[in-house]
């Protein structure tokens, strides 16, 4: 359905008419909305009347929150922060995919445009163990803060930025930390693994320091902190199945997830002078 | 940092390494397995396959990595267990609706349920045969060579005789002679019955899907991922433990069903 409408936009530099040639559509979302942690949530239907095509899924939610507000009712409660794709804050599982049904995008960066006039959407929060649901579609990440604290650091001080040629390892590998920092935290790979597992983003923030000078002082003591952590909170057992790599939004590799075991094995197996126990 | 750490084999990790060690094992059997049960296909009446059985049940050495091996067996499946049971209690509430195959393939999701066909099924194998071999009322059979000519003449009932006294094999006068239990015969009864042959056919199945994901998982879950070769490990994964084995193992009891 296409509803061209004339807006009027002014700015300090022209006046100027633009066409807004968006299409707008109807749609059915299923939210999970559920008071608190400790209240049973359920599925409830609402209607998304007249959303643009170049919306964001977030701005569609805020045009429901702000119809649901307008009539009284307790608005849809979701994380969300920068909206530019790189906070991690946004989450939400849309019709079974994380982030929705595009690949490498968050939430906040999918459109409307994705979805088709009088489509169905269900919208439920991240789910695991680890990340009980605060309020409708918002759950508590701090799991992985947890596990970061545990050892996702490192204490030497790495002084200014150095001399591009006075770093002590290629760029290949340097590169491979880089792309392993990417990790936005997002917990996409958690809620796409059917054991609720961990090991993408653990292991990305294991990588990232593994591969880095600067990294080696805690490097051994650091992946069995982070995997004790991990366990600790309940996340479940990898089994390679890779959907979380088919879902994270900054295409964080399996291979990242080979790197942990080697260097959880390697810390237990042979190098025993880093377990202090 | 904190300064313990729990045991290796307390940690997810540690547990998913023994998955990966006792599947790896279990797939080394798994060759040396096949090629031995290539011997059913010999015209011999048995006589070759007979005697491997014998050596297979009585050589020292490999008494000792069968024990291994039925170790393997229920370790894998008691480590699966417990990781199923973990993985099912780190999603206590699952999706109204789920990603399905858009994500993962399906065989990687359901290892737990592939492995217990192939748990169902080792129970019955070891019931017809191992048991049956051991303890059970497995036929008899003698076999006569004459090592000049190397005709064959044999003598087997359905049953071992009252003075059955172990195997035996030797030559005299030219000519070899070998008593044995006849594995050979019992093969070709138990492949009679349809149904038998129909659970070693789906057991093969899942076994293929099983190992397509489980024999390259298994080399992740060690650390194994170096670009020159896990294409290898994965083409090896698919094709021999995957396609050629598992085919090759279901021909068996086809074989003998339909010889009749
Ligand atoms: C006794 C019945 C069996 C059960 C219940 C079972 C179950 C499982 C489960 C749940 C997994 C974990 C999934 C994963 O890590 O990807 C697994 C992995 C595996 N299984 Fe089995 N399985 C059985 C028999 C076998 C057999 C007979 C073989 C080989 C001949 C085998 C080889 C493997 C391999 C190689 C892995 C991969 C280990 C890893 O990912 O680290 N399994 N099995
Ligand atoms: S690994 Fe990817 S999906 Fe997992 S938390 Fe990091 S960015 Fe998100
Ligand atoms: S809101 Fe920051 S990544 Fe989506």
């Amino acid at each position: 359905m296409s509803v061209g409408t004339y807006t009027f936009r002014y700015s300090t530099l022209h006046t100027q008419f633009i066409i807004d040639m968006s299409k707008h559509m109807n749609l059915t979302l299923k939210v999970w909305r559920q008071k608190n942690q400790n209240s049973e949530g359920k599925f409830v239907t609402i209607q998304a009347n007249n959303i643009a095509d170049d919306m964001s899924f977030l701005e569609m939610l805020d045009v429901v929150n702000e119809d649901l507000t307008r009539k009284g009712e307790d608005p849809i409660y979701f994380d969300h922060d920068c909206r530019e794709g790189i906070c991690g804050m946004c989450s939400l599982v849309i019709n079974g995919r994380p982030h929705g049904p595009n690949e490498r995008t968050t939430t906040c960066q999918l459109h409307m445009r994705s979805f088709h006039d009088g489509q169905t959407i269900v919208i439920e929060p991240w789910r695991a163990a680890a990340f009980p649901v605060l309020k409708d579609l918002a759950v508590d990440r701090s799991a992985f803060d947890r596990i970061q604290q545990a050892g996702g650091y490192i204490n030497v001080n790495t002084g200014g930025v150095p001399d591009a040629n006075a770093i002590p390892i290629p760029k290949r590998i340097a590169d491979e930390a880089f792309e392993s920092a990417t990790c936005i935290g997002c917990g996409a790979c958690v809620a796409a693994c059917k054991n609720a597992s961990a090991m993408l983003f653990v292991s990305a923030k294991v990588s990232q320091f593994a591969l880095l000078p600067q990294g080696q002082t805690e490097r051994y003591e650091r992946a069995q902190a982070m995997v004790d952590q991990m366990d600790k909170e309940g996340f479940g057992n990898c089994t390679n199945t890779g959907a979380c790599e088919a879902e994270c939004p900054v295409g964080i590799k399996l291979t990242n997830i080979a790197r942990l075991n080697r260097e959880y094995f390697t810390a237990k197996i042979f190098r025993q002078e880093d377990v202090h126990a | 940092m904190s300064s313990k750490s729990k045991p290796l084999f307390s940690s997810s990790l540690g547990k998913k390494l023994i998955m990966s060690l006792t599947g790896l094992f279990l797939c080394t059997f798994l060759v040396v397995h096949l090629i031995g049960n290539l011997q059913l296909f010999k015209n011999d009446e048995g006589y070759a396959f007979n005697n491997y059985a014998h050596f297979m049940t009585h050589f020292t050495p490999i008494k000792v990595v069968s024990y291994l091996l039925y170790a393997s067996i229920i370790l894998h499946a008691v480590y699966a267990l417990i990781l199923t049971l973990k993985n099912k209690a780190a999603r206590p509430i699952g999706y109204h609706q789920s990603a399905g195959n858009a994500n993962s393939k399906w065989n990687s999701r359901n290892m737990g349920i592939l492995g217990t066909i192939i748990l169902v099924f080792l129970a019955t194998h070891m019931q017809n045969f191992w048991y049956q071999y051991k303890f059970g009322t497995t036929p008899y059979i003698e076999y006569h060579t004459d090592l000049e000519t190397g005709n064959r003449q044999t003598i087997s009932s359905d049953d071992l005789p009252a003075n059955y006294d172990g195997y035996k094999s030797f030559v005299k006068n030219g000519v070899e002679t070998v008593k044995t239990k006849d594995l050979y015969k019992q093969v070709a009864f138990t492949f009679q019955n349809p149904f038998i042959v129909l659970l070693y056919v789906v057991a093969m199945g899942a076994l293929a899907f099983h190992l397509i994901h489980g024999f390259q998982s298994a080399f992740q879950t060690l650390g194994f991922d170096h670009r020159r070769y896990i294409g290898l490990v994965k083409t090896i994964g698919i094709w021999v433990f995957g396609v050629i084995i598992p085919i090759a193992f279901a021909i068996m009891p086809l074989y003998f069903f339909f010889k009749g």
